[in-house]
């Protein structure tokens, strides 16, 4: 049976796109400012808002987003006010999300397969509505990144500088740090909440190898996310696998390739 | 005579702290080029801060443009250059997109860059004579052409006030002359206020104005000709 036949594989296909597309775009300028592992913080924390949802019997996609979105506003709001350092901060939120996320789904009965797809993706799961929130938040996502794209480049150049210049720092990072949390509720039906991260970071790697601007750079590294979801979703379909696992696995490759590869590029230019 | 700094009987201490400043009463004209030099920790940087409006001061008033400090509309009309200017980012950026972050306070953040916009980033890459590397990933430039591109993204924003924060720290003597050359070639031709902080000023002493010197509060203030010998930087000798 050809891969596309199946309806399930369409959607898989149409979320992933979008998921691989914006996960790199808001991961790039997390790199950029070192703030690498905050995706991880945040999946901790929407695997709480997971919980929460089976425990009140909401959806759980939209109790994630809303646990993510808080806690990536949160971490920022610790580290601007120098309640706590950045990781710290980011320890605060990781085990608080883990911790609470147990207790939740423990006292919600929900410890079943059912969960497993939320932390390590699924492609059975995903259905057409499913898509039209990954859509509509993903182009939101994708928006305000077009919009404050300079403010965001200014601000991880030198943010002392953007500073100076009068450059609403406060109102960026707090921008940045939602649409980490956006991504994160969006992505993890495909990817996976413990996974996700690295979809935001590995790609990043592997295109400031090859990239010769920041524009270039973050394009490529949205062409290697979209690669990634893609090869990978397909050889979870053919292997039978854990999507989050191959396509992370994929993207990880490309970074190892592009960083051993860089040197040969560099010679080459 | 228009104020680009007015300091009124500023003190300053970080929370818990000893007084880093007191009583500076500092006043720089428009079109001035002044450098602020004295030894490390002795309060040239908190001083530019709270002139800057980054920092409160504990006594006394900071004004900027002739507002409040912390308070000032416009502040792209200061152009920064923070110490040891290196680039904050890991992935290559072009010289262009690094002097054009320069122009964003300018333009506004919510608004696209249009022809003046344009102009003015390639003016600011022309003046420093990186036109031929515009496209060249800043990391593949040497430290020279570095500084003179984070120069550019100081520009980029056609300041009126341009400061700069010990940007020679860890720079060979030569370079800091040809460094010091420039900006005064830079200060004749725009006739932008400079701000030159420091604890070595001897690459700029033939082209400044003023020397200010500060060790908790302001020890000298005046031309580089009437500072005592044994506080010139003797790493510099100018015949």
């Amino acid at each position: 049976m050809f891969i596309l036949d199946a309806d399930f594989m369409r959607i898989a296909f149409a979320t992933g796109a979008v998921v691989g597309v914006l996960a790199p775009a808001v991961g790039f300028f997390l790199v950029q400012r070192q703030m690498s592992l905050i995706g991880d913080g945040i999946g901790h924390a929407a695997f709480a808002g997971v919980a929460a949802g089976y425990l009140l019997d909401v959806s759980p996609v939209g109790a994630a987003l809303v646990a993510a979105t808080l806690a990536a506003v949160g971490v920022e709001w610790l580290r601007t006010r120098h309640r706590a350092a950045g990781d710290q901060a980011l320890a605060l939120i990781f085990y608080t999300g883990i911790a609470a996320g147990v207790v939740l789904i423990s006292a919600a009965g929900a410890l079943n397969a059912n969960l497993f797809t939320f932390l390590f993706g699924s492609i059975l799961t995903v259905t057409w509505s499913d898509f039209g929130l990954v859509a509509v938040l993903g182009a939101i996502g994708l928006g305000v990144i077009a919009l404050l794209y300079r403010g965001l480049v200014a601000v991880a150049l030198d943010e002392e500088g953007a500073r100076v210049s009068g450059l609403p720092i406060g109102l960026l990072n707090v921008a940045l740090a939602a649409l980490a949390g956006v991504t994160v509720a969006v992505s993890m039906r495909i990817v996976g909440i413990l996974l996700i991260a690295a979809l935001m970071v590995l790609p990043v790697i592997a295109a400031g190898r090859i990239g010769t601007s920041i524009r270039s750079t973050m394009l490529l590294s949205m062409g290697i996310g979209l690669l990634s979801v893609a090869a990978g979703l397909t050889m979870s379909y053919y292997g039978n696998l854990a999507p989050g696992g191959a396509i992370v696995l994929l993207a990880a490759a490309f970074a190892v390739i592009a960083v051993a590869g860089a040197p040969l590029l560099n010679r080459a230019r | 005579m228009q104020l680009a700094v007015e300091l009124k009987g500023v003190s300053f201490s970080y929370p818990g702290g000893p007084e880093v400043l007191s009583g500076v009463d500092l006043e720089i004209r428009r079109g001035e080029f002044v450098t602020i030099a004295g030894p490390n920790g002795g309060g040239k940087t908190t001083l530019l801060r709270v002139a800057l409006g980054l920092e409160e001061p504990t006594g006394g008033e900071a004004r900027l443009f002739g507002e409040p400090a912390d308070r000032v509309r416009d502040r792209y009309r200061i152009g920064y250059l923070a110490q040891r200017a290196r680039l904050g980012i890991d992935a290559p950026a072009s010289v262009n997109e690094v002097v054009a972050a320069g122009r964003v306070a300018r333009r506004g953040l919510f608004k696209r860059f249009g022809r003046s916009d344009r102009e003015a980033i390639a003016d600011a890459v022309a003046r420093v004579g990186l036109q031929e590397n515009a496209a060249t990933p800043i990391q593949r430039l040497s430290g020279g052409q570095q500084q003179r591109a984070f120069i550019a993204k100081a520009l980029a924003g056609e300041p009126e006030l341009l400061v700069l924060d010990e940007p020679t720290a860890g720079v060979d003597v030569d370079a800091q002359e040809a460094f010091g050359a420039f900006l005064g070639e830079l200060h004749e031709s725009l006739g932008v206020t400079i701000l030159y902080v420091s604890h070595e000023f001897g690459a700029v002493e033939r082209f400044v104005e003023r020397v200010i010197l500060v060790r908790g509060g302001i020890v000298f203030d005046g031309p580089p000709a009437e500072l005592p010998a044994h506080w010139h930087d003797p790493s510099h000798v100018h015949p």
